[in-house]
């Protein structure tokens, strides 16, 4: 496996005596041939309840949910409250100034281009 | 060769009550932790069922359900004998994909939810809403269910 997703993958799991309400959201990663797909299930987030940020290596995503909760009394519950939350660790070779994330019906798609210096690249033979 | 048992510091003093209770407290974290949000989820099938709440208030019972990253029309709603069944199936998109998955926690497939409802509804009239990958169905309560509120006057 190529370091750089082994790092992505690396989920930064904190301690759980830490670790207040939070949900955590299930995720796919993928790479393909010039960026990594992150994609993180939060319904109840709408774009504006998004927050992406990327410090020390680590990539966090918190997502707030809006307020989906229809009036009346709980008869039957099985969902939680809270805001979601996930962070990664990346390394340099993700290229974070140009990180796009797309937000619809409760999917979070982030796309981390990889840096150009890692990318492969075609050697032209000269005459 | 070390003759030496190595000894985890942290178990330095053993005690066989200590670690029972360290495993019952590692057991309960397990549980409540955000892995019993990930097992719940699982099916007895292998598919996935998606979370449901359900509510009520004066007129209307209402059903929520999250099902993130569906296309509207791919939800099926039905009603049929007091009973609302949520189904569907959810489809990894289409494209052409290349390279390696590196992370799979997300379901894709068939899924299928019935609730029962508390009340009698007006089946004519039920509404459903799809918005940041929630459902919200709401179902008005029929005339006869609803609680009648007789007024005592006190002489």
């Amino acid at each position: 496996m190529n370091p750089v997703a082994k790092t992505l993958e690396r989920n930064v799991e904190e301690p759980v005596s830490r670790m207040p309400s939070w949900d955590l959201p299930p995720a796919n990663i993928r790479e393909e041939r010039d960026a990594y797909l992150l994609e993180l299930e939060m319904p109840g987030v709408s774009k504006n309840g998004i927050e992406v940020t990327v410090e020390n290596n680590e990539l966090t995503i918190v997502g707030h949910r809006g307020d989906t909760e229809p009036q009346g009394e709980v008869i039957y519950r099985e969902s939680r409250h809270g805001d979601y939350r996930r962070t990664f660790e990346i390394d340099t070779s993700i290229d974070t100034a140009k990180i796009v994330a797309k937000m619809e019906q409760g999917i979070l798609r982030l796309t981390l281009p990889k840096a150009e210096s890692i990318k492969p690249r075609k050697i032209q033979v000269a005459d | 060769m070390n003759l030496i048992r190595y000894q985890d510091p942290e178990l330095a003093t053993w005690s066989p009550l200590n670690r029972l209770a360290s495993l019952r407290e590692e057991m309960n974290r397990l549980l409540d932790g955000s892995l019993a949000g990930f097992t719940g989820n699982v099916g007895l099938f292998g598919g996935w069922s998606p979370t449901v709440d359900v509510f009520q208030d004066k007129d209307n019972v209402y059903i929520k359900a999250e099902l993130p990253g569906m296309k509207k029309e791919a939800i099926e709603i039905t009603f049929q004998e007091g009973m609302l069944t949520i189904s569907g199936e959810r489809k990894q998109e289409s494209e052409v994909r290349e390279g390696e998955s590196f992370r799979s926690e997300r379901f894709f497939g068939k899924f299928h939810r019935s609730v029962s409802m508390p009340t009698k509804v007006d089946a004519e009239k039920i509404k459903a809403t799809y918005k940041d990958g929630i459902l919200c169905v709401e179902l008005p309560k029929a005339a006869e269910a609803k609680a009648k509120q007789i007024e005592v006057t006190v002489s």
